[in-house]
């Protein structure tokens, strides 16, 4: 790498100019695992074979509550092929979930089942078929419970209780008070508030949660589909009371995961326990059923907000009170919960904010952390309510969003600190695009709207994903003993979102070297130095610190072993390498040499060339209850709008035009990042009119397949797509980078109902935004103009 | 009709044949076996990935007598005397098919786990249609889910293997 900088003086200011001279980043090169997944080549989980490889398989409860009074395998043992089954007298005991005052859920449940999908009893088999069998011929006698099926009556006296240490069925409670609200609200020229409801989404990756499992000895070892090696590595470590060195994750290729693949899904400890049973490796699967059933998506919630704004529409104070159904067990939705209110304050200035949350327990599957972790509904709910305010004070949607709008380097009402923030450059440059004003002022044609939404996203999680005192990302670099290639060895995990490639640009850049010549083992415990993986839009800022700091280290070695060979002084830093190249910046005519060369010079010397590089986050946040959840050492921002036509005779939706301006920082692959907020706002765009898990009345999932959860395809999405970058640096961060893969999920759900409500000129309040929820809010609409 | 093995049980097995990248290959199967599930666990050819095993997700498309259909809906006894190609039969030895090319180059998957699929629905697309317009690429797509990359640039991909010119 390489900036020629030039501090000036601008009236008072200091500026710093910065001429970006990179030459591995910043470029869309092909992705690194390009052409194994373009041929066929590459292996996912589900796609492995070893010698003498059994399968296996869960049985699950079909009842979503139920008390176990026995389990006879005795019949399902005498068939031929069956190799072993178990219950959960043969696995340990103990519970696990993220956060120990909530470890609620064991390998096969004990006592009872809590949802259709409860994990019941394991079987190993020589084929898939057999297992059917074999599960088939488990005899499980079952009590069936009441059930808890609706979140919005678990709380209601005489409710059953999902769990007996959560009274009330109230998982999570949180409070959390910032300045006055009340004060707030008695300044405030208006005060509005509006209730909106969400539902219940699902990741829904391509690729089926499978792994492999091998316990030889006192080794075991996984190949999940997974998307944190590390955090298997402990959770399965800890479950089964081995040292952390005897377990070893090794990452397939993964088949998306957007939060579902974050926490361990059963199949691990079963294919573990199976596989130590029967000294053979064990293929474990789930079908897209069980998928569905195991599920760890979106929370479905009731997001009730009150705001008082001043005349302008500056927001002075606001209240939010949300309940979340969280399903039978915690899993990671503790934080979820409370991100759903924490991550509100990002995107506007306010003093005084006051967040109520409470996640239900119910007999329905457990949910997580969905692409946005817990801020997309709240979200799409704020933006909607804020709508609602901007048309109560005759206020255009952009300009009550230009007044509010975060400006850098603040803090939030909650204790977040900003340094980068481009919002309003983000609201300034959507209306452009979308000629908003114009549109504005002319109005658009009967039955058509235009929306607009903000949203806002860590670029790593401050704290890591479970309580320790280790660095946050490292990683290491081998150069290979001719120079010819190197190899940068993390534990990052690449689910689709490019992180191996872009990781590889950022060695690459730091060393001097060139992309191509790059490779990297990503994910294997055994050989890679600890990440925590990917979630919470974290591995470029992080996992990018440490590849950028081991690459510094190699730089450093190979200048001074070209020093040496070139027979200068290496003392005042005047040699450098670039793309390959190692050169005198103040002596152009001395002959220059390669990185290649140096590199096998050093190895000649001595040994392996190594450099190592190690992140950790500053301290971040307040020290209220909660405080760590939602802080980052840098935030994301950005801009949605959105074009719509409603049939009002039948509320049929078609999304015109779709535009998206995202902050990111620094872009180190435009086609990736490009391919991330496509991503992200094409997920938001299916929760917003399509997606929703639905159940029968015993809470049994009714739409658990491709064809019955409906997703966007090719023919649905908007062919018109717009998508821009803003210029940024966030000071904070390796080339200054922020993350792109999360936060474009977060504005999507609040333009498509603002554009909605815009064109009928009705209060949408209902997730999905299908042709029902839209048409019924139109005839409501209708009848209250009547009267 | 494939020959016919009984078991002492009085299971039948038949035995099939058919061409695979231009490969013969022949395999006793039971009644109920699935093509997919045969290519991949006999075969080991794993690029063709279950997603659904139900028809709806388009992932273990392959190309059968050059048109595209899931294999997972076929049985092994159905792909008898057939001619298919799979995504490994695509790229001759170091030469990418113009389709694999494109798609990396526009970035048109992400997790790659759709990609096999996708690549040969366009590839049936681009062979019976070789200009066809955004409409009718997103048609022949539509049975491809991706989970990813919202199919902006698949859409992309393909129409610049067609040899339209498309904006990155």
């Amino acid at each position: 790498m390489s900036i020629k900088h030039q501090m000036s003086i601008e009236g008072n200011d200091l500026r710093l100019d910065f001429d970006k001279e990179y030459t591995q980043i910043g470029k869309s090169v092909p992705r690194i695992d390009g052409v194994e997944k373009a041929t066929g080549a590459g292996k996912y989980a589900g796609d492995l074979k070893f010698p003498n490889m059994l399968y296996g398989k869960i049985l699950y409860s079909p009842h979503a509550h139920a008390k176990i009074l026995s389990i006879d395998t005795s019949e399902a043992e005498k068939i031929p092929g069956v190799k072993a089954v178990l219950t959960s007298k043969d696995v340990p005991d103990m519970k696990y979930g993220i956060s120990p005052a909530r470890w609620d859920e064991n390998i096969f449940c004990i006592d009872k089942a809590r949802y259709v999908g409860d994990k019941i009893a394991g079987v190993a088999c020589i084929d898939e078929e057999t297992c059917y069998k074999a599960m088939k011929a488990i005899k499980v006698e079952y009590e069936v419970l009441p059930t808890v099926l609706d979140y919005r009556h678990a709380m209601d006296e005489g409710m059953p209780l999902v769990h007996d240490n959560y009274p009330r069925n109230i998982n999570t409670e949180i409070h959390q008070d910032f300045g006055d609200v009340e004060q707030a609200f008695k300044d405030a020229y208006h005060v509005r508030e509006d209730v909106f409801t969400g539902t219940r989404a699902y990741q829904n990756p391509i690729e089926r949660h499978s792994n492999v499992c091998i316990w030889k000895d006192d080794k075991l070892t996984i190949y999940p589909s997974s998307q944190s090696p590390h955090y298997f590595q402990y959770y399965v470590a800890r479950e089964f009371g081995l040292k952390m060195g005897q377990v070893r994750i090794v990452l397939p290729l993964i088949g998306g995961g957007f939060g579902g693949k974050l926490e361990p899904s059963g199949l691990e400890f079963v294919g573990s326990v199976l596989s130590k049973v029967t000294g053979r490796p064990v293929m474990m699967s789930y079908d897209r059923l069980e998928m569905f059933q195991h599920n760890r998506g979106r929370h479905q919630g009731t997001y009730r907000i009150k705001t008082g704004v001043d005349k302008n529409g500056k927001i002075l104070g606001c209240h939010t009170y949300f309940l979340l159904d969280g399903g039978a067990y915690t899993g990671l939705g503790i934080a979820t919960a409370y991100y759903s209110g924490a991550l509100l304050p990002l995107t506007y200035e306010f003093d005084n904010y006051k967040f109520d949350g409470y996640r239900i327990a119910t007999n329905l599957p457990a949910c997580g952390a969905h692409r946005g972790h817990g801020a997309p509904q709240p979200k799409y709910a704020f933006e909607s309510h804020l709508d609602n305010i901007a048309k109560d004070l005759g206020i255009d949607p952009l300009d009550i969003r230009l007044i509010n709008a975060r400006k850098p380097n603040t803090t939030t009402v909650n204790g977040f600190g900003i340094q980068s923030c481009e919002l309003t450059a983000c609201l300034d440059r959507i209306a452009e695009l979308s000629d908003w004003r114009e549109k504005k002022k002319k109005g658009l044609p009967q039955g058509r709207g235009i929306g607009i939404a903000t949203g806002s996203f860590v670029s790593g999680a401050g704290y890591p994903i479970y309580r320790n005192d280790w660095p946050s990302a490292s990683c290491m670099i081998r150069v290979n003993e001719d120079g010819t290639s190197a190899t940068l060895y993390s534990m990052s995990a690449d689910l689709g979102q490019g992180s191996s490639t872009i990781l590889c640009q950022m060695a690459a850049e730091a060393m001097g070297y060139k992309y191509e010549n790059m490779k990297i083992v990503c994910g294997d415990t055994e050989t890679a130095p600890l990440d925590f993986g990917a979630y919470a839009s974290r591995q470029t800022l992080f996992s990018g610190w440490a590849a950028k700091r081991a690459g510094e280290k190699i730089k450093k070695d190979i200048l001074e072993t070209a020093a040496f060979m070139m027979g200068l002084p290496n003392e005042d830093m005047d040699l450098d390498c670039v793309d390959g190249v190692i050169f005198s910046k103040s002596r152009p005519k001395v002959k220059v040499t390669t990185f290649e060369e140096a590199a096998a010079r050093y190895f000649k010397l001595k040994g392996p060339l190594v450099g190592t590089g190690v992140y950790t986050v500053h301290r971040t946040g307040g020290y209220h209850k909660g405080a760590p959840v939602g802080t980052s050492p840098a935030y994301s921002f950005g801009v949605q709008a959105a074009e719509m036509e409603v049939d009002e005779e039948t509320g049929k939706l078609t999304c015109l035009n779709f535009w998206d301006v995202h902050d990111c920082g620094q872009v180190i692959n435009p086609t990736l990042v490009k391919g991330q907020i496509h991503g992200a706002l094409y997920m938001g765009i299916g929760e917003s009119i399509f997606e929703q898990v639905q159940f029968d009345d015993k809470g049994k999932i009714v739409n658990g397949s491709m064809g019955g959860y409906l997703m966007p395809t090719a023919l649905d999405m908007p062919s018109n797509v717009i998508n821009e970058t803003v210029e940024s640096y966030e000071p904070v961060a390796p080339w200054g980078v922020k993350e792109c893969g999360e936060g474009s999920t977060n504005p999507t759900m609040g333009a498509f109902r603002n554009a909605i409500a815009d064109a009928v000129g009705a209060n949408v309040t209902s997730l999905p935004l299908n042709p029902e929820h839209v048409w019924r809010a139109i005839q409501e609409k209708k009848a209250k103009d009547k009267k | 009709m494939a020959n016919v093995l009984t078991d002492k049980e009085g299971k039948k097995r038949y035995l099939v044949s058919f061409t695979i990248n231009g490969d013969e290959h022949q395999g006793l199967v039971k009644a109920n076996t699935l093509f997919v599930n045969f290519i991949r666990d006999e075969l080991d050819l794993t690029g063709t990935k279950r997603g659904c095993e139900l028809g709806d997700c388009g992932s273990c498309t392959v190309l059968m007598e050059g048109k595209p259909v899931n294999a997972c809906l076929l049985l092994a006894v159905e792909a008898d005397g057939h001619s298919f190609t799979t995504i490994e039969g695509l790229a001759t030895t170091n030469k990418l098919d113009l389709v694999q090319e494109k798609f990396i180059e526009y970035g048109a998957f992400q997790c790659g786990y759709c990609a096999p699929g996708m690549i040969l629905s366009a590839k049936a697309l681009l062979n019976s249609n070789p200009k066809p317009t955004e409409h009718e690429v997103r048609e022949a797509i539509s049975g491809n889910l991706c989970r990813c990359t919202g199919y902006v640039n698949v859409v992309k991909a393909i129409l610049a293997a067609s040899g339209q010119e498309v904006e990155h």
